[in-house]
């Protein structure tokens, strides 16, 4: 029930959101526009073919790429906070943030062009860093067929302090590197930076299935919030499953960051939302998390495009500021304690 | 119902052997207290015993299959085990957490069946907490969470139930309110039971078998009277104690005498 009003929600604030931009769409257009999509269906053409154009190849790969971002973060954040049982514990606490904007500004500094799938190098990289970083640092923390979560968190501290230092070398020589540091900025501040179809097409597949599969690993977080011996007393692999559970989680990180770079706060803070209103069961808290993650990033991103338009304030600048008062509100709305 | 074999078990954390050379056999039906001072083994050996450690040496027999081949779901279906505490660190649903008992059973692509939902009720029943089911976990008394990680232990059926220092911290009333549905079960369903015991009267009183050790080798193994005797505890403890008979049951009863003697005089 709260799904189908969340899901109904979602597609709701994808269509308000792409009517708002320097040309303003009319909402029953867009309806109109997207019905006479749809197979065997064929309206008649009552709108301009250039707002077609907007909304298709502009508003709505945005949009959707904003939903990606959300529900992949937010996804993410569930999993990781889940499976650590650490209130802190968001998408990138284990090294995915600095990898991904170490790949990005490596890429930006490459004289490579990358145009043969229509997308650019940068996002591919931020992909590739945050993987191989968490991949990195779970292997630095593995001792003796156990990957302790405590060393884990260690380790992703210290290799994500050794990151930041490489791009805090690189912006200090960026005249030498031919370095545009607003870029750099700008990925670092979150930013959804995709423009037309081609990196989604490629993402939204990942993002959904992974989605999907998180529901499948309910169960295991569920049990995962016993402790590891509680959950292995309850028949979990623990070791097995902190490892697909982790690779779940990097994988939803590292799209999400490739789209809009590191944006702040959803991670940690759309889990902790639901979870205070729809309490902790993971069977219900994931597919709500990801779609509340996918509309709150949505509309976010619309503000950072519309408030100082033509100027665009990073997306995750608004996160902050819009999420941080409704997360405190929500904390003390409750009238018990909110227990982690 | 199902029985364990620990054959020639040594098992060291890294550093020096905590247990040694343990040889122990639980028969289906038994209830077995182990008994002994902190840092004597108990715990590691209810941990061994679960499957969650692996031997150094030696081999751990489930009714004819060796422990640590067989998957963990299908352990837990026949070996549920409630340790000291558990910090749950989300504010879950008294039913939701006795449903973690049912994992075990739970096809992921299904859910929960109306068998695994009688199984909670169930268990909540047995427990006595069925009317604390909406009630949040971390808003509990430590005894009511004792009861209802109990009842989560119980929605696993096992066939073998292990414990952990079951009792410690909590007040009389539910330490006999546990032993006492512990021990019903026992009798009733032929439920075999290990546990660690801390509190040597209630083992005593509700346990048919003891086994005693001692930095990690099995010093003693039979009866309540067999075991705990002046002699055996005066080598395990360093706690001078007298042992009596209990005034109902005439199982052995243990008296600690205090050290400065002057405040009272005997006989």
């Amino acid at each position: 029930m709260v799904l189908l009003f969340l899901a109904v929600g979602l597609v709701l604030a994808l269509f308000v959101a792409s009517i708002f931009g320097t040309v303003m769409l009319s909402l029953s257009d867009v309806v109109k526009m997207t019905i006479d999509k749809l197979p065997f269906i064929d309206l008649q053409d009552t709108w301009r073919a250039a707002d077609e154009t907007i909304f298709f190849q502009i508003r709505l790969p945005r949009v959707v790429a904003s939903a990606l971002v959300g529900a992949a973060l937010a996804t993410a954040g569930v999993l990781f906070q889940g499976l650590l049982r650490n209130p802190m514990a968001d998408p990138y606490i284990i090294g995915t943030s600095a990898g991904a904007a170490l790949g990005a500004t490596v890429a930006m500094v490459l004289p490579i062009e990358l145009s043969l799938l229509g997308f650019g190098l940068v996002p591919l990289a931020a992909f590739i860093g945050a993987l191989g970083t968490v991949f990195l640092v779970y292997n630095l923390a593995r001792v003796g067929g156990k990957t302790p979560v405590v060393s884990m968190l260690l380790a992703g501290f210290v290799v994500s302090a050794l990151l930041v230092a490489i791009i805090s070398f690189m912006m200090a020589i960026s005249d030498q590197l031919d370095l545009n540091i607003r870029s750099v900025y700008s990925f670092l501040m979150g930013h959804i930076s995709v423009v037309g179809w081609e990196w989604s097409v490629f993402i939204a597949p990942l993002v959904v299935a992974g989605v999907v599969v998180a529901r499948f690993f309910a169960y295991h977080l569920n049990a995962f919030s016993l402790g590891e011996e509680g959950a292995a007393y309850v028949g979990i692999e623990v070791e097995r499953d902190k490892i697909l559970i982790l690779a779940l989680g990097s994988v939803l990180t590292a799209a999400a960051v490739s789209i809009g770079g590191l944006i702040s706060f959803v991670g940690l803070v759309m889990p902790h939302s639901v979870r205070l209103v729809l309490g902790p069961d993971h069977r219900l808290l994931l597919p709500a998390s990801a779609l509340a993650g996918a509309i709150f990033v949505v509309f976010a991103d619309l503000l950072a495009r519309v408030v100082l338009a033509p100027t665009e304030i990073p997306v995750g600048i608004v996160t902050a500021i819009v999420g941080a008062p409704f997360f405190l509100y929500l904390l003390r709305r409750s009238r018990r304690e909110y227990a982690f | 119902m199902i029985g364990l074999s620990i054959k020639q078990v040594f098992f060291s954390y890294g550093n020096g052997l905590v247990l040694h050379d343990i040889d122990l056999s639980v028969e289906p039906g038994e209830m077995v207290g182990l008994l002994g001072p902190n840092g004597s083994g108990k715990t590691t050996l209810i941990k061994l015993a679960s499957g969650i450690l692996k031997p150094g040496q030696g081999e751990i027999w489930l009714d004819g299959s060796n422990l640590n081949q067989i998957k963990r779901k299908a352990v837990a279906r026949s070996i549920a085990v409630m340790p000291q505490q558990f910090h749950i660190p989300f504010a879950f649903r008294v039913g939701e957490v006795v449903m973690l008992g049912r994992i075990p059973f739970i096809r992921t692509l299904t859910g929960e069946t109306e068998a695994d939902r009688e199984a909670v009720g169930y268990a909540l029943e047995l427990a006595g907490i069925s009317e604390l089911e909406q009630r949040r976990f971390d808003e509990l008394s430590g005894g009511e969470r004792q009861k209802v990680i109990l009842a989560m232990v119980l929605a696993q059926q096992p066939e073998l139930l292990l414990l952990d220092e079951p009792t410690v911290h909590l007040d009389i009333t539910h330490q006999v309110e546990i032993l006492e549905l512990v021990r019903g079960l026992n009798r009733r369903q032929g439920l075999t039971v290990v546990a660690a015991m801390h509190d040597l009267n209630l083992a005593s009183l509700y346990f048919d078998r003891l086994v005693l050790l001692k930095e990690g080798r099995v010093l003693a193994d039979g009866t309540p009277a067999e075991v705990i005797t002046e002699n055996m505890l005066r080598e395990v403890f360093a706690a001078s104690v007298k042992v009596e008979a209990h005034p109902a049951t005439g199982a052995p009863h243990v008296v600690i005498m205090p050290e400065e003697s002057d405040h009272y005089s005997v006989d």
